[in-house]
């Protein structure tokens, strides 16, 4: 845990002298790339963070959006890879924590979260599953404790994941406009840390985050989980809001008090005077460098008024039963100045050596860089390999009729599709009762004080990013896009969360800077703003680097008011349930775009291919018809096309009703260049800005009109009916599965795979 | 409609005391207060809830350390002296670990936290909470903990059986091991009840994916009691609690 020469150096030169000991730590921990976003923060710019809804802070940690009413919706996202990969249970429970903290230092209520789980192949390798169990438990553990809903996520297995772990959360919020922290400070203000003791945990965690995994020695970088804490913390600073006593809020995360101290006096364009000495601390004896920068969790730092606020949070305090110190003062000089006392000064007077005093703007601003990226090698033609080609040059067949029936079901059993039910019944869904569309739906909804409705899911595809990483990185966004899309809700925010291996290395670095372009492009296009994200890097073991992982999160608000707001939005979401003899509608073009393709990696071991691109044009003219027959109440469900495509999106819709269907993919739109398709490419084809439409005989009219008067693509494929699900291409039958069997096998995978070993 | 005062206890740690704070204010608008943990019950309240959660964050055992909250000695009273006491998740886990109910909630057998939507059926409609339901009628209602397995001594469940005690009982059979399938029993007198299952995730037809009257009915069980005991009707005094703050 160090500078780079060359950072030190620049810090040299920004202070005019050599730093000391502990200044050097609390530079090191706040300029980690985990802190700084050195490698990243140029290029981030390029995303637009203005949109209708978007309510622009003043330094929150979480992105705000307006839910009307005066209420709003905060949002944001962090991982916690790197200590997940070394103890899963505690990595992912302090990951939960973490991103709570954000949600809260805004000044609303956390009211839900999401996870996206990425490990190595589970079946095969008993420590993916060690490992996946241990971070489904400490999810469990941590949210199910302060009682925020666990609504949704995703759980994926690659092989380029092996021996590490992926743990993405995403946090919800939910307040009052008049309430959200104004972040403001005035000089004499006191500065006061609440909740868990400082302790020698997790100390130099963001150091260990901001390089390759080697071994599995760094346990003590990970930060132990204290979940009742974070709840009393929670109450405390929730009535400490409502009694108006908080100024400023900061959570202690990454880097600690070095960085919350730092961002908070720079952000507020103050200095903060702290005694070191002067935090509750686990035991004693800890040094000034270990105190500011020990990564333990659960901790707050409030900005308060000195006479009257001060006495009034220690109040709040002492009820709820919440540790708190009094560590420092807010100057007008714009100095971090820490002194290491006796203890017990408050930090308010000169007592104790001066251990650090650095300008806080010096500390908070490492120096960006601007690092080189080249096109990797491997991607050089991995976009024109083509099946049907290969086949033909080798003499075996391209399509093989009598094998789908077999392939259809070896896919909707697949660990990647199979049902979600063991990882998410371990999770309380329901408590906060806002919970109207649970986990296992393409998007969750959440009900709001106001009668609106919030969707929110959140996607990622790297075995699309691996092949094309632009338009694997937009791909998954226009499928958050879509899958909040079938709620009925409209898109109104993104949250980005962009995790890649060393970005030193020009190729991972080209692969960060396709993806951010692909996601920046597809944002402005789209009209829908980033409201928040988190770069990770440096995500690779021994065995190499991870795939390109961007992660997007999307949230959508149904409209308010009027006709369709209240319980009737509600309605809609919801849907009716498909029944026996309603119309099965794809709506969307299908191309021949198979690369990165659940079919090719899992059913025939094939890495290439062309990557599924997003039309931003189609799309949007897509969602806005989807949007439309949804609100005119004429669906009964509606559900995303991606993973596997055609067939595997009506076998799901199917396994959800649990009543099967017949239906003909022949009149399946399709692109001018892509007219003739194999069987194979139109089941598994994985192009984007497709769905499912589940309508009424009775409705089918009027759907078909507003589809139409819309633009977009549409083909009546089928009827749902009976119980066997029956797909065609031109009338001849080329899969034919039992709903029953099918719905067994897709609701035991994950259950039977980690059994293996319980 | 008639005036209910009903207190819901808040432990260090309790989660669902604003879930059910909402459901008997904004659905069946009772006057409702909280009751911290260290504080008295008010002398007036008709009816006491002891909500889910984590209190003391499941330390030493679910409810353990709750038991001894200073609260507990009215709680206990109040029991004994019939005012309806209903415990919920975690509030259930308090009553047998303060001995005002038999038994105790292990771990499940899964050694998972369970979370789903099940069903119930009704065992006992003498109850202050189950008075307006139907013997053997369906309830669904989410269950979701970690020590939900209902366990006694072989005297205990014979007792329950024949008092007439056990309240609900699991439909599906084998839920997490609980004896005899209990997902809620009573005390003697049938005015303390404790579940496993969250009526109050089940009362509103929007997050309900059935039906959510039966659980309804149970709130519907302790206003048709109180309001018997309280002779006066006093609907026009209702001015309203409104829902608490996000």
């Amino acid at each position: 845990m160090s500078l780079e020469p060359s950072e030190l150096a620049y810090l040299e030169s920004r202070l005019g002298r050599s730093p000391g000991a502990v200044e050097r730590h609390i530079v090191a921990a706040e300029w980690s790339e985990h802190c700084s976003y050195k490698s990243s923060k140029k290029h981030l710019r390029m995303l637009p963070t203005d949109g209708p809804l978007v309510i622009t802070g003043r330094g929150y940690d979480s992105g705000v959006l307006d839910a009307g009413d005066g209420y709003v919706i905060t949002a944001h996202i962090e991982s916690h890879n790197h200590p997940s990969a070394v103890e899963p249970y505690g990595g992912a429970a302090t990951g939960v924590g973490g991103v709570i903290r954000d949600i809260l230092s805004s000044g609303t209520r956390p009211i839900a979260i999401l996870d996206g789980l990425r490990f190595g192949d589970a079946s095969a390798d008993p420590k993916s599953r060690w490992l996946f169990r241990n971070a489904v438990r400490g999810i469990a553990d941590y949210g199910n404790c302060i009682g925020v809903p666990t609504i949704g996520g995703e759980i994926e297995f690659d092989k380029s994941y092996r021996g590490y772990a992926m743990v993405d959360v995403a946090a919800i919020g939910f307040g009052r406009r008049d309430r959200l922290i104004q972040n403001r400070a005035e000089p004499g203000d006191a500065v006061m840390l609440l909740g868990g003791s400082t302790g020698r945990d997790g100390i130099g965690g963001s150091q260990f985050a901001s390089d390759p995994l080697e071994t599995d020695e760094d346990r003590s970088a990970v930060q132990i989980p204290d979940p009742f804490m974070e709840k009393l913390l929670i109450e405390a600073v929730i009535e400490a809001r409502n009694a108006g006593v908080i100024r400023a809020m900061k959570d202690l995360g990454g880097g600690g008090l070095s960085c919350a101290v730092s961002e908070t006096a720079d952000s507020l364009g103050v200095g903060i005077e702290m005694d070191a000495s002067a935090v509750h601390a686990r035991e004693p004896g800890m040094s000034a460098e270990e105190i500011m920068t020990s990564e333990s969790q659960e901790r707050m730092l409030i900005i308060t008024d000195a006479d009257d606020g001060r006495p009034r949070l220690e109040g709040i305090c002492a009820r709820l039963g919440v540790p708190c110190s009094a560590i420092g003062t807010v100057r007008a000089d714009g100095i971090m100045r820490v002194r290491m006392g006796n203890g017990g000064s408050g930090g308010s007077g000169g007592s104790g050596t001066v251990v650090a005093e650095m300008e806080a703007g010096v500390v908070a601003n490492a120096r960006l860089l601007d690092l080189p990226s080249t096109k990797p090698a491997y991607l050089e033609g991995i976009e024109s390999y083509d099946h049907v080609q290969d086949m033909a040059v080798t003499g075996g067949a391209s399509s093989d009729s009598e094998g789908h029936t077999d392939t259809l079901y070896r896919l909707m059993t697949s660990p990647n599709m199979a049902s979600r039910a063991w990882a998410y019944g371990q999770y309380d869904h329901e408590v906060g009762i806002r919970t109207v569309v649970r986990p296992g739906a393409d998007a969750a909804v959440l009900r709001l004080d106001n009668g609106r409705h919030l969707a929110v899911s959140m996607d990622g595809n790297p075995k699309h990013c691996y092949i094309n990483p632009r338009n694997g990185a937009m791909g998954c966004f226009e499928e958050a896009c879509r899958n909040v899309v079938c709620t009925g809700a409209t898109p109104a925010g993104m949250l980005d969360h962009l995790q890649f291996g060393d970005p030193t290395d020009p190729e991972i670095f080209w692969t960060f800077m396709e993806s951010l372009r692909g996601i920046s492009d597809f944002a402005v296009q789209a009209g829908i703003p980033c409201i928040g994200g988190k770069v990770s890097l440096y995500n690779e073991t021994a065995a190499g680097p991870i795939k390109p992982t961007p992660v997007i999160a999307v949230l959508g608000l149904t409209p308010g008011g009027g006709d369709d707001g209240g319980s009737k939005g509600g309605a809609a979401l919801q849907g009716g349930r498909p029944a026996e003899g309603d119309h099965i509608v794809l709506v969307g073009t299908t191309r021949h775009e198979m690369g990165g393709s659940e079919y090719y990696e899992y059913i025939r071991g094939i890495v290439g291919g062309r990557c599924p691109a997003v039309d931003v044009q189609e799309s949007r003219r897509n969602s806005a018809a989807i949007l439309g027959i949804i609100r005119e109440g004429l669906t009964s469900t509606v559900h995303d096309c991606s993973k596997g495509g055609a067939a595997a999106a009506v076998s799901e819709v199917c396994l959800a009703a649990e009543i099967g269907c017949a239906a003909d993919l022949g009149p399946m739109p399709r692109a001018e260049r892509d007219r003739d398709m194999p069987d194979d490419v139109m089941m598994f084809s994985e192009s984007h800005s497709r769905y499912v439409a589940v309508i009424p005989d009775r409705h089918m009219a009027r759907a078909a009109e507003s589809l139409t008067k819309s633009g977009a693509r549409y083909a009546r494929i089928g009827r749902m009916g009976g119980e066997r699900i029956i797909i065609s291409i031109s009338g001849s039958t080329i899969a034919d599965l039992s709903v029953d069997k099918t719905r067994r096998g897709w609701s035991s995978t994950l259950k039977d795979v980690m059994h293996n070993d319980a | 409609m008639r005036f209910v005062k009903v207190g819901i206890v808040v432990f260090p740690g309790s989660n669902c005391d604003r879930d059910m704070h909402h459901v008997l204010t904004e659905v069946f608008h009772l006057d409702v207060q909280y009751i911290w943990h260290t504080k008295p019950v008010p002398a007036d309240m008709d009816a006491v809830i002891l909500p889910g959660g984590f209190s003391y964050g499941d330390r030493l055992r679910a409810g353990a350390i709750a038991a001894h909250s200073p609260v507990m000695g009215d709680v206990r009273r109040l029991a004994s002296d019939g005012v309806p006491v209903l415990g919920v998740c975690n509030g259930f886990q308090i009553l047998t670990e303060s001995g005002i109910l038999p038994g105790a909630l292990l771990r499940n057998e899964s050694l998972r936290f369970m979370c789903r939507w099940t069903s119930l059926i009704v065992k006992n409609t003498w109850t202050s909470f189950t008075s307006k339901l139907r013997m053997h009628q369906r309830m669904p209602v989410p269950i979701a903990n970690g020590e939900g397995r209902y366990h006694a001594g072989e005297d205990t469940l014979r007792d329950l059986h024949r008092g007439g005690r056990i309240v609900f009982q699991y439909a599906s059979g084998d839920m997490n091991g609980s004896a005899h399938s209990i997902a809620g029993i009573c005390n003697d007198g049938g005015n303390v009840v404790g579940m496993m299952p969250h009526p109050e995730r089940a009362v509103e037809r929007e997050i309900n994916p059935a039906d959510c009257r039966p659980a309804r009915m149970m709130f519907e069980s302790l206003i048709e009691e109180v309001a018997a005991i309280k002779e006066e009707d006093v609907e026009d005094k209702w001015e309203g609690t409104p829902y608490v703050e996000p």
